[in-house]
């Protein structure tokens, strides 16, 4: 079953690999992956899309909240949420087609992005159910190319975000109990 | 107030702001800068013979006090020698902190000599990791790493420091602070759940309290006791919590599991609350997860929320660290107690009786025989000595199991193993770091005689500084754990298990300059063993033991811990 999952993350290095690797080292295959600055530079947004037994979810959510990297990760799967796909079509497009590619697009709400002689190209925004729609129409005009986004969501419910406090440093490490002689 | 220093010195400055006294290390050519500040003996370094060992004794340093252990590999080979120790620490949930050089800045990704992504190979290997890109980041990467190495569950964080990051130059001014805004940990507990337990714990009629790893790594063994005591339960403690509850302490049962009493394991199986304390519901403790404990309710005590429910569905879960948790729980439970303590009497005196009767009906008793040293006898006669007050170091298999079974341990951190991982070498090198932090307490490594030759080089750390480590290898000649698999399970076709050529121990010991022994005569073992233990230094003592003995009880693999092998099979009357 798919589950969407969003994640608030460090702006940093290495932050990626850490949450794919959660995914990975069980075997779990990444439909979707999603990754923006947010309008704190130092954090970005991510949206996964990942197959994983229904049982899982609540173990995944844990394993991502773990990392030190990321900020809140929050399932989105069951809650209210908007997630929204982009797909960038390029198809190639002849006399007699033309008028049909561009009534299906407008079918589609997706819009004209480019033009030429030999064909358009159209970007459509939606549900990713609505895009795979889109895509299935306009291929019936021929050969195509597709990019899509993957999906990016945001939670319609507000989430209260549990940062730690800074703490001194050199405080918590060693030394905690008495110093062995060495 | 800050000055201009090499990112080498920087290094040193913030390992003694984390009181580091010492290290375990290989020195290699990107950390040359670095040893060149270590030439100063701030910091006393440790030169072990194997990268991994380093590692393996960082964690007998910070297994034995609970203090962060300290180690450092070069890039490269060095670093990828480190993997398995990480790994070790990880599954084990030991605080270390790991320095390894890397290539200079420039070179990352050049394929460069000595070099590997340290960085990427290490990320599953540690709790987290770091690249330090520039002198002036080594201060807040450090404390970071012991911080996050030592707090919460604690776990090993590597600190990868390219060599022209040693070199460069930073004004150095102490860090005051450490900003994790994504490290969250509750350390409290809720304090609704932790009344509802107590209660629980009244309430029940046949209750076990099951005390693990978490119990030794938050010092919370004495508050463990207290609770036990107020309430009454037997208790088991896991391969990693043993100490927890004094071996010694009447509510004591034993060790649970795979190789568990059987006591153990069926009060497990019958009891109706199961207390669960810094643990993780582990398949060696289990055994088949759907068979075990069916008629308990569970009360799951962990700093980890990951481990609440991931194996075991928790009925009542708290989230926190266990000595702050008992710290709360036993003020509630004294304080129902005059309203509980009477109600279910009869139910706990007939839990216990029968637990009586199941350790009177299949105790654990060391097999002893006149003709050979069994193993059995020889793990007894080490337990003679150490009383419950020695620290065993111990390999990985049958020895193992054998000390886990026969082993007394009078308080935590004195049963120092591979638990999760069970990387065999695991024994010798953390009895260096035992003893490297425990100058004045007495070290065993209790090595079998594949595990000692997978980290024999380090009889030359142990001999070069004098550490009086009393290395005991059971001798069975064979891979004894994976052999008794293949006698049980595999029609005896014993594959590669074969450990002929064991080198003289006199003469091995000999050409490190301390004295060695082998004893084959059971009359001669306790003898043996004082000796060893009165000889002022390092002393290796080679025991051969009964080739063919398997460990017992045992769950096979995917059984019901119920459902335990008690011996071997008897013979068949023709």
């Amino acid at each position: 079953m798919l589950q969407t999952i969003s994640l608030l993350v460090e702006n940093k290095p290495g932050a990626l690999m850490r949450i794919t690797g959660v995914l990975s080292s069980r075997g779990w295959n990444i439909d979707s992956l999603t990754v923006a600055r947010t309008i704190d530079p130092a954090q970005s947004r991510m949206t996964i899309v990942v197959d994983i037994d229904p049982e899982l979810r609540r173990q995944v959510i844990k394993q991502m909240n773990k990392l030190i990297n990321v900020l809140q990760a929050t399932d989105l799967t069951e809650s209210l949420a908007v997630c929204r796909e982009m797909a960038l079509v390029r198809v190639r497009a002849t006399a007699e087609t033309r008028t049909g590619i561009l009534k299906d697009a407008e079918m589609y709400g997706a819009r004209v992005v480019d033009a030429t002689g030999d064909g358009f190209g159209l970007e459509c925004t939606g549900p990713a159910e609505k895009v795979e729609e889109f895509i299935d129409a306009i291929r019936n005009f021929g050969d195509i190319d597709v990019t899509r986004s993957g999906i990016v969501a945001v939670s319609m419910e507000s989430r209260k975000l549990r940062l730690a406090p800074p703490i001194p440093a050199a405080a918590a490490g060693n030394g905690a109990e008495e110093l062995p002689s060495c | 107030m800050s000055n201009l220093m090499s990112g080498a010195k920087i290094l040193i400055e913030c390992l003694l702001r984390e009181n580091v006294e010492c290290m375990f290390g290989y020195p290699g050519g990107v950390t040359l800068p670095f040893y060149d500040v270590l030439f100063e003996g701030k910091v006393k370094h440790y030169l072990v013979r194997h990268e991994e060992n380093a590692c393996f004794a960082a964690e007998g340093y910070a297994r034995s006090t609970g203090k962060v252990g300290v180690c450092c590999a070069t890039s490269g080979p060095g670093a990828t020698n480190l993997v398995t120790g990480l790994v070790d620490a990880l599954m084990d949930s030991i605080p270390v902190v790991a320095l390894t050089g890397q290539v200079t800045t420039k070179l990352i990704g050049s394929d460069a000599f000595q070099e590997a992504d340290t960085f990427g190979i290490t990320r599953a290997c540690t709790k987290h990791n770091f690249l330090v890109k520039s002198p002036g980041d080594i201060p807040q990467a450090i404390h970071e790493a012991f911080y996050i190495a030592a707090s919460g569950r604690p776990g090993p964080v590597l600190v990868d420091i390219p060599k022209d990051v040693f070199i460069g130059s930073a004004h150095y001014s102490p860090v005051s602070t450490i900003h994790l805004p994504g490290y969250k940990f509750s350390q409290e507990g809720h304090t609704g759940q932790i009344r509802r337990a107590a209660q629980m714990m009244w309430e029940a009629n046949r209750p076990i309290v099951y005390a693990g790893g978490g119990i030794v790594a938050a010092g919370a063994s004495d508050l463990l006791r207290e609770l036990v005591e107020a309430i009454d339960a037997p208790t088991v403690c896991t391969l990693m919590g043993l100490g927890g509850l004094p071996s010694g302490h009447p509510n004591f049962i034993s060790m649970p599991g795979m190789h568990g009493s059987y006591a153990a394991n069926m009060a497990m199986t019958h009891a109706d609350l199961i207390i669960g304390l810094g643990v993780r519901f582990d398949d060696r403790v289990t055994g088949r997860l759907d068979a075990f404990a069916p008629h308990a309710r569970v009360i799951h005590v962990d700093i980890d929320p990951v481990e609440i429910g991931k194996n075991r569905v928790a009925d009542l879960p708290i989230v926190g660290d266990v000595k702050r948790v008992l710290e709360r729980m036993n003020r509630v439970v004294a304080e129902l107690s005059p309203f509980q303590k009477e109600r279910n009497a009869a139910a706990r005196k007939a839990w216990k009786d029968q637990i009586a009767a199941w350790r009177a009906e299949h105790p654990l008793i060391p097999a002893v025989s006149d003709a050979e040293i069994k193993p059995q006898h020889l793990v007894r006669e080490i337990d003679r000595v150490s009383g419950g007050e020695a620290i065993v170091c111990s390999d990985v298999g049958q020895h193992q199991m054998w000390g886990a079974q026969f082993l007394r341990f009078n308080r935590p951190r004195l049963w120092i193993n591979s638990g999760g991982l069970g990387a065999m070498g695991f024994g010798l090198p953390s009895a260096i770091g035992a003893q490297v932090a425990n100058p004045g307490r007495r070290v065993f490594a209790l090595v079998g005689d594949g595990g000692f030759q997978m980290s024999i080089p380090e009889l030359s750390t142990i001999a070069s500084n004098r550490l009086p480590v009393k290395i005991v290898v059971m001798n069975n000649g064979y891979l004894g754990m994976v052999r008794q698999w293949q006698e049980l399970f595999y029609n005896n076709r014993l594959s590669a298990v074969c450990l002929d050529s064991f080198p003289d121990a006199v003469k091995l010991a000999g050409a490190y300059g301390f004295p060695g022994r082998t004893v084959e005569d059971p009359k001669e073992i306790g003898q043996a063993i004082d000796e060893a233990v009165d000889y002022p230094g390092p002393y290796l003592l080679n025991v051969k033991v009964t080739p063919f003995e398997c460990v017992y009880p045992m769950v096979p693999a995917g059984g019901a811990i119920n459902e335990m092998v008690l011996g071997p099979p008897k013979p068949v009357a023709v």
